[in-house]
């Protein structure tokens, strides 16, 4: 085996088996501490939380992309929601009226062009002005919820389409909508990241931005690329989402950077960029909606969830440090 | 001297690793008022015995004597109070605060209510200070001192301990000529106060100027210690790679083709002046000078990373502007900068991926990397660099320096460049490695390639070049052939005592 290899596969399985520890632990506190009689491994249960995992898990995949290559993207949760208004509220806009059913694409394109616009215009300032990411970000926040605001004051933006929650709420070969979407993003995002140009250079960037210009890898447009890429996420997790809701508000989607960010991080990306994966990223979201969902199943209110989770958060990281550091003492020689 | 009593010894110091024996029975001992010169190759183990003196590594065997008394090195502080202090390589000092805050981190003298005694503290720092006679005072905030004053904040932090044994890892490796001067008087000054001193370097001259003794270690155990006065370079090179080593002048010349680059004129704003120069085909320049007299700088702007204030710069025979670097790649300038880690490697990726990071663009098929067209390429260096890895999925931060190196020189080899330049080709890396990465760039040469050498050490350039610019304060002094240079003419040049700017 060479040198690496245990400590690397330790870091990748380890969201996995710790998704195993909970499926175990939820099944056995379930038959003592449980209300319902259901089985907590029960296959509509995994399903419901894989089509639950959908909205934060489409826009964790963007953020691990935008990780990996050392940025980070707090404004996913105001693209979220702006790109929900947009939705909802096209499908009722008088030029549209004619088109039936087919206002549907229409809606739907006109919300991920929104996300692809926002997250450019966050790209082109990232590139442009060399200011750090957090920062502009932590202003686009703040700006596109104003927007969204803007937009219907404190009213909620409702629309409902019978075909497009019927879409929404069915099942093809035994999966929901939203569980696809999801599963389709993270297939198609790991492919990018593991099989295309712009991912090889992704991960150098994070790496070390450096040598990567020494190569000749011109940084700004991978970045520009990469924000793209979320801004469309996030508004992919909006059309998912809104398709079968039909009402925002203009709160929705707050904290959700955070709670992406979480999963990224739960998955073993590194903040500092440079390490991470798409799929062990997927892990991390399923982690966490199974440990909401477990904690409920055995009767924990919504308070103590969220402060398991900081918990084990907290004592993940603090694991993968150890493991990190037996990691080096073995290759040092 | 050798009868007093030992300010610190080692004794059969044995450390293992899982499945390395890194340290295998190493013994040093050091005399008070003498500097010990620790050398050998990278991975010879001696960071590791350096790291077991400081307490950061327990050893499974040995002990660790100070003045006559067995100790066990808890953790850094723990041998910093045991009168054990170190000098590193890389400095560890907060650079927003002041000297006197940085010299008394973590033990800032404190008055009632644990507020600080900042009277106190800037009276003892001066003090300090003034032993090392240094321009700067207790006040100042150290990121604005340069690299040399800031070693000498972390030198005066060792004086506040009454130490027994100071370490100096690699002190000099980024100081002037005139900033060692300085710090080689401390050195004798800390020596006549009866401190014994261990000095680890890869210079030799640095080796024969200030040691009394010089321990030698190799893959991990010890080979001996030679007196400095009666030994000589040959007997320590062969006591630490087992082989002598040759660096003398190059006489070889390969035969010249065109000229590759010329630079005419050539200035950027105060780093440097009106510099003109040529490489022809099968040639190898050297830029020897000072650490600032503008040899970097040049480079950077040859590739695309900086903008030049005035002048052209023709590539074979063309003038051309370039923007960036991958212009620069684009016309066939490759750079092996400086500072390997941090601007020539993805130290996190792998081997075939840091090899082939400029031109994996080239070789997609579709949108797609072309991996089997990357591992032929990395197979194929591998084999013509001699590049020792066990495979291409080795993360190239687990490499020896050499190994590193040759990597990057792998990766513009592969782009096929017309001029390679390369900054202080043998930064860091270990004398066996050097004298192979020295020949691979004759070899190259001798194939055709344009090669620019940017060295600090005299030897190096000497050795490779068919021609050598010295430069001073940012403008060239003199350009030499081979065959007229000497080590007296050179020094003079980049010091700028001849006047005349004979070309």
């Amino acid at each position: 085996m060479e040198p690496g290899t245990l400590s690397t596969f330790l870091k990748r399985g380890a969201i996995w088996g710790f998704i195993v520890l909970q499926l175990v632990f939820f099944s056995i506190a379930g038959k003592y501490l449980s209300l319902s009689d259901t089985a907590f491994m029960d296959l509509d249960n995994m399903l419901l939380l894989l089509k639950q995992s959908a909205p934060i898990g489409i826009i964790a995949v963007g953020m691990t992309v935008i990780m990996i290559n050392g940025n980070i993207d707090l404004s996913v949760g105001a693209i979220f929601a702006l790109a929900a208004v947009v939705m909802l509220d096209s499908m009722t806009w008088p030029v549209f009226a004619g088109l039936g059913d087919w206002v549907i694409p229409v809606a739907w394109a006109l919300a991920l062009l929104t996300g692809i616009v926002l997250g450019a215009i966050n790209g082109l300032i990232v590139w442009k002005t060399g200011v750090d990411a957090f920062i502009v970000t932590l202003g686009a926040m703040l700006g596109y919820r104003g927007l969204v605001f803007m937009y219907n004051g404190e009213q909620p933006t409702s629309h409902l389409n019978w075909t497009l929650v019927d879409f929404a709420e069915a099942q093809f070969l035994g999966l929901p909508t939203a569980a696809w979407f999801l599963l389709g993003t993270v297939a198609v995002v790991w492919f990018i990241m593991n099989r295309t140009v712009h991912g090889r250079n992704a991960y150098a960037i994070g790496d070390n931005r450096e040598a990567a210009v020494n190569a000749g890898i011109r940084v700004g447009p991978h970045f520009l690329m990469n924000f793209m890429l979320i801004g469309f996420l996030a508004a992919l997790s909006a059309v998912v989402f809104y398709s079968e809701s039909g009402s925002v508000n203009p709160n929705d989607g707050q904290l959700y950077e955070l709670w992406a960010i979480t999963a990224v991080v739960l998955g073993g990306t590194k903040l500092t960029g440079g390490s991470g994966s798409i799929i062990s990223t997927l892990g991390g979201v399923i982690a966490i909606q199974l440990l909401r969902k477990g904690l409920g199943h055995i009767g924990a209110d919504t308070e103590t969830v969220n402060l398991v989770i900081g918990l084990i958060l907290i004592a993940v990281l603090f694991l993968d440090r150890q493991l990190n550091l037996k990691g080096k003492q073995e290759l040092r020689v | 001297m050798s009868q007093s009593t030992p300010a610190l010894r080692l004794e059969n110091i044995v450390k293992t690793f899982p499945g390395v024996r890194a340290l295998d029975g190493v013994s040093l001992e050091v005399l008070p008022g003498e500097v010990h010169a620790l050398m050998g190759e990278n991975g010879a183990g001696k960071s590791t015995l350096m790291k077991v003196l400081g307490g950061l590594h327990q050893p499974d065997e040995g002990k660790i004597i100070v003045s006559e008394q067995p100790v066990r090195m808890a953790s850094p502080l723990d041998a910093k109070s045991k009168g054990i202090v170190f000098i590193h390589q890389e400095l560890s000092l907060a650079s927003e605060l002041t000297v006197a805050e940085n010299i008394y981190l973590g033990e800032l003298p404190k008055k009632r209510f644990g507020l600080v005694d900042w009277q106190k503290l800037y009276a003892q720092t001066d003090e300090i200070l003034a032993k090392l006679k240094v321009g700067f005072n207790a006040k100042t905030r150290v990121g604005d001192l340069s690299i040399a004053n800031q070693q000498m904040v972390e030198i005066a932090r060792a004086l506040t301990v009454d130490a027994k044994a100071v370490i100096f890892d690699e002190p000099t490796a980024s100081l002037t000529d005139a900033e060692k001067v300085v710090l080689f008087d401390v050195i004798a000054d800390l020596k006549d106060h009866g401190v014994g001193i261990i000095y680890i370097s890869h210079r030799m001259e640095e080796i024969f100027k200030i040691t009394d003794r010089i321990s030698v270690l190799r893959d991990g155990s010890y080979r001996g210690t030679l007196v400095t006065a009666k030994t000589n370079e040959d007997e320590i090179t062969q006591l630490m790679i087992g082989r002598s080593l040759d660096l003398s002048r190059n006489v070889n010349h390969n035969e010249l083709g065109d000229v590759a680059l010329e630079v005419k004129g050539l200035s950027c704003g105060k780093l440097y002046r009106d510099v003109s120069f040529e490489v022809r085909r099968g040639e190898v320049v050297g830029f020897y000078g000072l650490v600032g007299a503008g040899r970097t700088e040049i480079a950077e702007t040859l590739f695309g990373l900086r903008e030049p204030s005035a002048g052209k710069i023709l590539l074979d025979g063309q003038e051309t502007r370039i923007h960036s670097p991958a212009d620069a790649i684009s016309k066939g300038i490759s750079l092996v900068p400086e500072d390997r880690k941090g601007q020539g490697l993805v130290l996190g990726m792998n081997c075939r991926d840091n090899m082939t990071l400029p031109q994996v663009d080239d070789l997609k098929a579709g949108p797609f990397v072309a991996e089997g067209a990357e591992v032929a390429i990395f197979d194929q260096y591998r084999d013509r660099l001699d590049i020792r890895t066990p495979g291409w999925k080795q993360t190239v931060g687990n490499l020896s320096g050499g190994n590193q190196q040759k990597i990057v020189i792998g990766k513009w080899l592969s782009m096929h460049p017309n001029v390679l330049i390369v900054d202080e080709p043998t930064r860091g890396i270990d004398v066996g490695s050097k004298s192979e990465i020295h020949n691979l760039i004759r070899e190259l040469a001798g194939q055709g390639y344009a090669v620019i050498v940017i060295s600090s050490e005299m030897p190096e350039v000497l050795h490779v070049s068919d021609r050598i610019v010295a430069m001073y304060s940012g403008e060239i002094i003199r350009t030499f052939t081979s065959d007229e240079v000497t080590e007296d003419n050179l020094i003079q040049a980049i010091s700028g005592i001849t006047p005349d700017k004979a070309a």
